[in-house]
């Protein structure tokens, strides 16, 4: 057991709905709009202090987004709240068309994203709403590792003037990122040096990725650990440099391998050719389970990651 | 219908306790017997769906007890549809649109004789065909997939189209919840439903006047409902949703003689009859402790 496994576990909804409260009580354009979501977005401390400022189109999510951007077109800044398997599936002409083509200054905070709805079923994961997003021009994506990174990203959200798409878990988090941490959109993190393979990962599997390189180094494998809160813009600085200085990728998401790993493979293919893993959702749809187990079922653990980077080096 | 028999898990696995399996009504028995015969299955596929979200630690119990009523009045009685006739073309469809409320869905099934009872063992368990929401491609017998609001209600519609095309007699049922009519959807459906006089549709309401976080009518009204739908081209009628002779009625009076779709507003309560459930929007997912469980159970008793 590594330090993170045994380490204090975080729901980030917490975080989000904290920061977000205290940048309305400074922010008179800040508003949310949910889909009936309020309990499952914890937003209920968002609701008293600024009932008025809650607006609840009920079970709506093309009609939410629509209003949002609206609202974004009358100088309010919207934080749409809802699960992110409905906001993405069921709203992605309004994504598209309403919040991105027309950048509007709108934040799209996708919650209990990936597999975190575990028993609940395929319908309700979303585990494509990285690669479905990625495909929108002008579209910022933040995927947040631990509290911090979620407080930090909605912050930044509030003040960036265009779309932003956040997605928020309720899986246990450990915290993973330096004390005097600062996010920087489109910049990873590296959270751990290496020399002979990388590791790419993304939000709530950055903390397996560093249990990875422990596994690895206890097999004499020295690996890098880069954190990728933006999917997009890609960090591709950092990507140059793991892909020249190491001799492969593995990337790690909750989420379909065409989401982080294929946005990365598409970067390295064009300009730095390098060997490459896939560690995610496969394509097909999830049996049931929940989510641990089902991150278990798909390699995405530890042991999966560590054994995609000895499959990469060929040891 | 294929199952994907491969994530069958090996049902053995789990120990339950037997479910007693209704079966229809018979074809000759009195209103009284109807009714008494609806009434005692639904008490046991409560009894059931109660410990199965118990065990799950996982469920939706307040929306499943405020449509089970109208589940075993449409499988035990109302519906043309057995477990040995699921290939039949002609047999009539139901859909659960709300599928969050799988739960009561499996279990009625397996009192009706379409899933083996030891199945509910399952629910929710790794690789069980019995997850959150029901899957067409996992069970036989379910018709439509669903769990994301908004979706059971069009594709009924396809089903009753697809009937007029072959001019079956077939029916289609579908339940929708009424937060569930939030969805434009539905709205969209309906306006097809009404303008093509899709007859053999079938649109049940479960009206109680709740969804997940409050009431319906204090997050988006859907006032005047009866009249919305009458303006889509539907001929409406308003039961309680708890009483099985006055659902039997409104399922038999399907096709409506004016040659409109049918919509059933179905008065119900959520967690009904439970005290401490019914109409409390906390419990639309809550899971019920040991002790809320036996209480419910006697309560049950006594209902
Ligand atoms: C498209 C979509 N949005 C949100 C949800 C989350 N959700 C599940 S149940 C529910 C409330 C449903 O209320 P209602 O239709 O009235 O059902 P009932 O009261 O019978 O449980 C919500 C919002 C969902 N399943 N699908
Ligand atoms: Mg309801």
């Amino acid at each position: 057991m590594t330090t993170l496994a045994t380490s204090t576990l975080h729901d980030c909804r917490d975080a989000y709905v904290a920061e977000l409260v205290q940048l309305a009580e400074n922010d008179e354009r800040i508003v949310a709009v949910v889909n009936d979501s309020v309990g499952s977005s914890k937003l209920a401390p968002f609701q008293e202090k600024f009932p008025d400022r809650l607006i609840n189109v009920g079970i709506a999510e093309q009609d939410m987004v629509g209003v949002a951007a609206g609202l974004a077109n009358g100088g309010k800044v919207p934080f749409v709240s809802a699960a992110s398997c409905f906001l993405t599936a069921r709203a992605m002409e309004q994504i598209k068309v309403d919040a991105a083509y027309s950048r509007h200054h709108m934040v799209l905070v996708g919650q209990s994203p990936g597999m975190a709805y575990g028993e609940l079923g395929p319908t309700h994961h979303s585990i494509e709403d990285l690669a479905w997003l990625r495909a929108i021009p002008g579209l910022t994506i933040v995927v947040p590792a631990d509290p911090e990174e979620t407080a930090q990203a909605i912050r930044w959200a509030a003040q960036h003037d265009g779309p932003v798409f956040i997605r928020v878990s309720r899986m246990g988090v450990p915290a993973v990122n330096p004390n005097d941490y600062e996010f920087v959109a489109g910049k990873a993190v590296t959270l751990r040096e290496g020399q002979d393979i990388a590791v790419v990962a993304t939000g709530t599997v950055v903390s397996r990725a560093l249990e990875a390189a422990e596994l690895l180094a206890a097999r004499g494998i020295s690996a890098r650990v880069l954190s990728m809160p933006t999917i997009k813009p890609l960090d591709e600085q950092a990507l140059h440099a793991a892909a020249t200085q190491t001799k492969g990728i593995v990337t790690v998401e909750e989420a379909l391998t065409s989401g982080l790993g294929g946005a990365v493979a598409e970067y390295l293919a064009q300009h730095v050719p390098a060997p490459m893993r896939f560690v995610g959702v496969p394509d097909q749809f999830a049996p049931t389970g929940s989510v641990s187990w089902l991150l278990d079922h798909f390699g995405i653990n530890a042991e999966g990651i560590a054994h995609a980077a000895a499959d990469l080096l060929g040891v | 219908m294929t199952v994907e028999e491969d994530l069958v898990p090996d049902v053995g696995a789990v120990p339950v306790e037997a479910l007693r399996v209704f079966g229809r009504t018979a074809p000759d028995a009195t209103r009284e017997e109807i009714t008494a015969h609806l009434r005692e299955a639904a008490r046991a596929v409560r009894r059931r769906d109660i410990k199965m979200v118990r065990a799950a630690g996982l469920g939706h119990i307040g929306g499943e007890f405020s449509v089970i009523d109208i589940l075993v009045t449409l499988y035990l009685h109302a519906m043309n549809v057995a477990p040995d006739r699921l290939d039949d073309p002609d047999r009539d469809r139901f859909i659960l649109s709300k599928g969050h409320a799988a739960a009561a869905l499996y279990t009625t099934l397996a009192t009706a004789g379409f899933l083996p009872p030891e199945q509910l063992g399952t629910f929710m368990q790794p690789l069980s065909p019995l997850n959150g929401h029901p899957a067409r491609t996992k069970i036989e017998a379910v018709e439509a997939s669903t769990g994301p609001l908004g979706h059971g209600l069009p594709i009924a519609v396809g089903t009753a189209f697809a009937g007029k095309l072959d001019g079956s007699g077939r029916r289609t049922f579908v339940v929708v919840g009424d937060g569930e009519l939030q969805e434009g959807s539905n709205w969209e459906a309906l306006m097809t439903a009404g303008n093509h006089r899709l007859e053999h549709l079938c649109v049940v309401v479960d009206r109680n006047r709740l969804q997940q976080g409050a009431k319906v009518s204090d997050t988006n009204d859907l006032e005047p409902l009866a009249d919305k739908l009458a303006a889509f081209g539907l001929e409406v009628v308003e039961v309680d949703g708890h009483d099985h002779g006055a659902l039997v009625d409104a399922f038999a009076a399907v096709p409506a003689a004016s040659g409109r779709p049918t919509a059933v507003i179905a008065h119900t309560h959520k967690g009904h009859p439970i005290s401490f459930m019914s109409d409390n929007v906390a419990w639309h997912h809550k899971v019920p402790s040991e002790g809320q469980v036996d209480q419910a159970l006697a309560e049950l008793e006594n209902s």
